[in-house]
């Protein structure tokens, strides 16, 4: 059994939503929200809402396209948010950018409706991050799939889906270490493409579970 | 003494085997930096109302993580609390007669307090307007304090809150229910739900034989859809409203609708809205209109459990935790976009959100039309009570915010 050089450590997070400053009710407020609102930000209503609403899958993507839909009722402006995917973004500064081309292209062609008032205005909000080293560390792909069991929702999240701001990479924290650490780039890859907007968290990692199991009866 | 004493300890293995061992290793991590620290909460009240409600769930909980929390609850007469009722209706945007003795008892009952209190926790927690001045006590070891606010501060009389600003202001950071409540403060402000207890009467698991007798006990019928709405008789929960949107559900469904509140027999306002509702019912015999006596956790939990549909017809809300019970047995529901509602239903993915009379009644027709989207709709809400508005989540937002505050200074 392949033993890596570098541990894998679990981590557990916990969040605390911080409420900004700012707010829109209509859809020309909402573009200048999203132009200055911080990073934080950005990140709470893509990435953090993944987690928190994690149990949809059907329809709920991020918080921009739901107020779109539900209050601003701009049913086409909602299809284009949430078509956004938070895996193919980088950095927090590529996502604002995208939104805003989205949210102002769409305000450029209906500026009667950019105009017009939402049922309920959008607040935004930011993400307070505090994270702990959860006292678990992984050398073994059995000693990895017995932590990843252990996990929390939060902590999963943390390490498959917000891991890829972290690391600047098309990847997350365990595709990152079962590649660079127990040099298994096929099963990275799959573990890597687990589609975190049909799954729920559980079901996301009942998918790892699955494919670290298949790969271990190979061995 | 002003130290409340919590009755009894609830085993976390209890709540594992409800949310998963990985929460419960959670919490357990969260509390470990944080053991042998001393957190003081501080109230007006040790019964009644919903804070009290949470924290007599909260501390158990905190106990079991091994943390040195305590509760004290503030003293004042009556002249005090005839204040800070008016204050409290004030800040909601009810009219308010400015009267400067008002703010003099304030201040004087906050500073007989400051005397009392020890207000050497390190993290004191600070709940409402009423205890607000106890700032004024701030130790000079550089203790951390927080203001919780549990009411709506969206529109409130001006001259409450500035007088009130000044104070919170002070604090380190401050907790609203929803976005909508916060104010702009100099302090951090975060967003902190209330929640409900999975293990409490009110909603832990009930013997479908005892909801059949709860039914039968008020003359139910099991066999036809029921419509509930549980609040108080209050114009603000518009029980009105709710009979008018029952009245054009039943041109199409042959359903029966239950309002169930606490007593009316001690409340004048509450016994004048009983009969209002009594009047429009008009003797229907499908309108089960139900006075509770004042403390029935299991009642409502069984006619909750009963029913084909919640509803929660607020014109106004703090925050509604109706709801949150009624999501947490997988219930449909429908209820009006007002106060923290929002944040409990998002809208076609955990229940139905409604504007009017019409809307509600529409809704349910949906629903009941659609029965495998209620169930859908009940599936997600329990996921989403069981993500956001447990217990549980309260407390690792609590060690949350301790971590934090700590690692600022």
């Amino acid at each position: 059994m392949n033993t890596a050089e570098t541990p894998f450590e679990f981590f557990t997070v916990s969040y605390l939503t911080r409420i900004g400053n700012q707010s829109a009710g209509t859809m020309t407020e909402f573009l200048r929200g999203l132009h200055q609102c911080s990073d934080a930000s950005i990140f709470h209503h893509t990435f953090q809402t993944l987690s928190s609403h994690h149990f949809l899958t059907e329809g709920f993507s991020n918080d921009f396209a739901q107020w779109a839909h539900a209050d601003a009722n701009r049913e086409d402006l909602a299809e284009q948010l949430a078509a956004l995917d938070v895996r193919d973004y980088l950095s927090i500064a590529a996502l604002r950018s995208d939104l805003c081309r989205v949210v102002g292209d769409y305000c450029t062609a209906n500026p009667g409706l950019s105009e017009q008032t939402a049922l309920e205005r959008f607040y935004f909000c930011e993400s307070l991050e505090v994270t702990l080293p959860f006292g678990l560390t992984a050398r073994t792909m059995e000693e990895f799939r017995n932590g990843i069991v252990h996990l929390s929702h939060a902590s999963f999240y943390f390490h498959f889906l917000s891991s890829r701001l972290r690391l600047q990479l098309q990847t997350n924290d365990f595709s990152h270490w079962l590649a660079n650490g127990l040099g298994l780039g096929t099963l990275a890859d799959s573990v890597n493409h687990i589609d975190i907007y049909t799954n729920t968290l559980d079901s996301a990692r009942a998918k790892v579970l699955r494919l670290i199991d298949r790969e271990r009866r190979k061995g | 003494m002003s130290e409340v004493a919590i009755a009894s300890r609830i085993p976390l293995d209890e709540y594992a085997a409800l949310l998963g061992e990985g929460e419960i290793d959670e919490l357990r991590l969260l509390a470990k930096p944080l053991r042998g620290r001393s957190i003081e909460m501080i109230n007006s009240t040790a019964v009644g109302g919903g804070v009290a409600e949470i924290l007599n769930r909260l501390l158990p909980l905190a106990e079991e993580l091994e943390l040195n929390m305590r509760w004290d609850v503030m003293t004042g007469g009556d002249d005090f609390y005839g204040v800070t009722k008016s204050f409290h209706n004030a800040l909601h945007g009810a009219p308010y007669h400015s009267d400067p003795k008002d703010f003099e008892i304030f201040l004087a009952c906050n500073k007989r307090n400051l005397a009392r209190l020890p207000l050497d926790a390190e993290f004191m927690i600070i709940h409402d307007p009423q205890p607000a001045a106890l700032i004024e006590g701030r130790k000079k070891n550089g203790n951390h304090w927080a203001w919780r606010c549990h009411i709506d501060l969206s529109h409130p009389n001006r001259q409450v809150w500035d007088f009130l600003e000044k104070f919170v202001a002070r604090y380190d950071a401050s907790m609203f229910s929803s976005p909508e409540f916060a104010r702009e403060l100099p302090i951090p402000q975060y967003l902190f739900y209330p929640a409900i207890d999975p293990l409490a009467e009110k909603n832990r698991d009930l013997d479908p034989e005892f909801v059949a007798q709860t039914l039968a006990h008020y003359q139910i019928d099991p066999l036809r859809p029921i419509l509930t709405q549980i609040s108080r008789f209050d114009r603000l929960k518009d029980p009105v409203g709710v009979i008018r949107a029952y009245r054009i559900v039943k041109r199409y469904f042959d359903c029966q609708l239950v309002l169930a509140g606490g007593s009316a027999s001690d409340d004048p306002e509450g016994a004048e809205v009983l009969k209002e509702v009594q009047q429009e019912a008009n003797g229907e015999a499908d309108i089960h209109i139900l006075e509770l006596p004042a403390w029935a956790p299991l009642g409502v939990n069984a006619l909750q459990r009963a029913s084909t549909i919640v509803i929660q017809k607020s014109l106004r809300e703090g925050f509604g935790l109706t709801v949150s019970e009624a999501l947490w047995k997988k219930k449909p529901v429908v209820a009006s976009a007002v106060g923290g509602i929002p944040v409990q239903i998002i809208h076609k993915h955990t229940g139905l959100l409604a504007h009017s009379i019409e809307g509600t009644a529409y809704q349910i027709r949906f629903l009941l039309s659609h029965p495998e989207i209620a169930a859908k709709l009940g599936e997600n809400g329990h996921e989403h009570v069981k993500e956001n508005f447990l217990i549980t989540q309260k407390l690792k937002r609590y060690m949350t915010l301790f971590l934090a505050m700590a690692r600022a200074k």
